[in-house]
């Protein structure tokens, strides 16, 4: 058995909200750089330079790329051969509570009722899945709430299949508007039960941005619905062109004989994404 | 490493306004114009507004007289020693719409975030002849160049929420409604459905 210290998942927590907040990773910078070259729209294109051009600036002066660093989604993959030695689930609010104030990043969260904010980003919201191995793999998604706000969920009948699960993801992303801050990438759920399809949503924004699923069919559904989003034309903040989304990412999971979920969960193109293995 | 081959710049072809707006820039403006702001806003989001419809409802005082003003929706991350400001892009604005229309009939003149407005805030801007811009979502780090000062003006315990005053130079947007009612969404909307 393999022990860690909590104090390193502190640690490691820390760093990844510091850096996920400044430094957009390779498969977001690649995106948008792709979606540069091949936009239509003169004022879209500008204004995906001027993003791109943004990124930089923030990493280079460690400013955050978006002053909405987001409420903390922390997904842990503790392997079966890990024991944390401490307590794991405050040592992660420990480092999301220090990486956002020791990393001028902004307090976002407050009670839901009172909206009186907590000063610290915390509670963070955090998932923990148990896999093989001897590793901790602890992926930071601090998830702005301008896209988050836009995501949806619906239960559909299993009639509405293929097209149906299209029609909807489509739809939603398009009534969106430039409310998500588009380019966006949409995280898409279905199947398993209502909290299962929109925690698959979330999960599906893990993946490098534009890798398609691993089955062919569920790929094909993410190209359809990646094509059918971009032929509205709403492009690059609701400027027009051929970019409202930079990819489609489902993840599947089998469900009742009776049910259809499918949950939409909108990243916006600043997606700030970190992730260790400990 | 830069990505780029050219320094940070913003659109070209830009109308230069001045802040606070005179009532003839207002009036100027079209939908769809790219313009780069210059001079003194007056920030505020949710709580921001909350507090103010609040004070508004109980016969208070605001602390900041809006007439003439540019209401911008940002709530920025907090300045390092030695920087004005941290990162300062828009909010979405259609959480503000409920309390727009009443800061709207006080005189403000403008308001800037990102996205859509409502059909009540669209009206009610048509009637006081005032103006919503959007400026560039998630561009949080480029335009804190934009802003020279910051300074805090009222609700400081709202955090990040609180009203400042900022001075800025060159900050880009785009007019979506101008005073004359059109929405340049809109317009783009129909422009490909044409």
């Amino acid at each position: 058995m393999r022990v860690i210290e909590a104090a390193t998942v502190t640690s490691a927590v820390r760093e990844l909200a510091i850096a996920a907040a400044c430094d957009l990773e390779p498969d977001i910078l690649d995106a948008l750089l792709a979606a540069r070259d091949r936009e239509i729209s003169p004022l879209s294109k500008n204004i995906l330079e001027l993003l791109l051009t943004n990124s930089d600036v923030a990493s280079r002066e460690k400013i955050p790329v978006c002053q909405d660093t987001g409420i903390a989604v922390v997904f842990v993959f503790l392997g079966r051969r890990v024991r944390v030695e401490g307590d794991l689930a405050a040592a992660i609010q420990e480092g999301v509570r220090k990486g956002y104030s020791e990393g001028y990043l902004r307090m976002s969260v407050c009670d839901p009722l009172t909206r009186v904010n907590t000063m610290t980003n915390t509670p963070a919201v955090v998932h923990l899945e148990l896999v093989e191995g001897d590793g901790l793999r602890l992926c930071m998604l601090p998830k702005g709430c301008g896209s988050e706000n836009m995501s949806g969920l619906a239960m559909l009948p299993p009639s509405a299949g293929k097209p149906g699960i299209i029609r909807y993801v489509a739809e939603l992303v398009v009534k969106a508007g430039s409310n998500p801050c588009p380019p966006v990438t949409v995280g898409v759920g279905i199947g398993g039960s209502f909290e299962k399809a929109a925690l698959l949503a979330k999960q599906a924004l893990l993946r490098p941005v534009g890798q398609p699923a691993g089955r062919s069919d569920v790929a094909e559904i993410e190209a359809e619905i990646l094509a059918e989003i971009n032929e509205q034309g709403q492009g690059v903040h609701g400027m027009g062109g051929n970019n409202t989304a930079l990819a489609v990412h489902v993840e599947t999971y089998p469900s009742h004989i009776a049910s259809l979920p499918v949950a939409v969960n909108i990243q916006c193109h600043a997606h700030r994404y970190k992730e260790i293995t400990l | 490493m830069s990505l780029l081959r050219c320094e940070p710049k913003f659109f070209a072809d830009l109308v230069k306004v001045t802040l606070p707006f005179t009532a003839e820039t207002l009036a100027g403006l079209q939908a769809g114009d790219l313009v780069s702001l210059s001079g003194v806003l007056y920030t505020g989001r949710d709580q921001t507004h909350r507090r103010l419809c609040a004070l508004l409802e109980e016969g208070q005082p605001l602390p900041v007289d809006l007439r003439g003003q540019l209401l911008y929706y940002v709530g920025p991350t907090p300045a390092k020693p030695g920087q004005v400001i941290g990162a300062a892009g828009p909010t979405t604005s259609y959480r503000m719409d409920a309390y727009t229309p009443q800061l709207l009939a006080l005189g403000l003149a403008a308001t800037m975030g990102k996205g859509a407005r409502s059909w009540a805030v669209r009206e009610a801007m048509r009637q006081e002849g005032a103006v919503y811009l959007a400026t560039i979502g998630g561009a949080g780090a480029l335009l804190s160049k934009c802003i020279k000062k910051s300074e805090l003006v009222a609700f400081p315990d709202a955090g990040p929420e609180a009203l400042f005053c900022f001075e800025v130079d060159g900050f880009p947007a785009v007019v979506i409604n101008d005073a004359a009612g059109r929405d340049y969404y809109e317009m783009v909307a129909q422009k490909k459905g044409s």
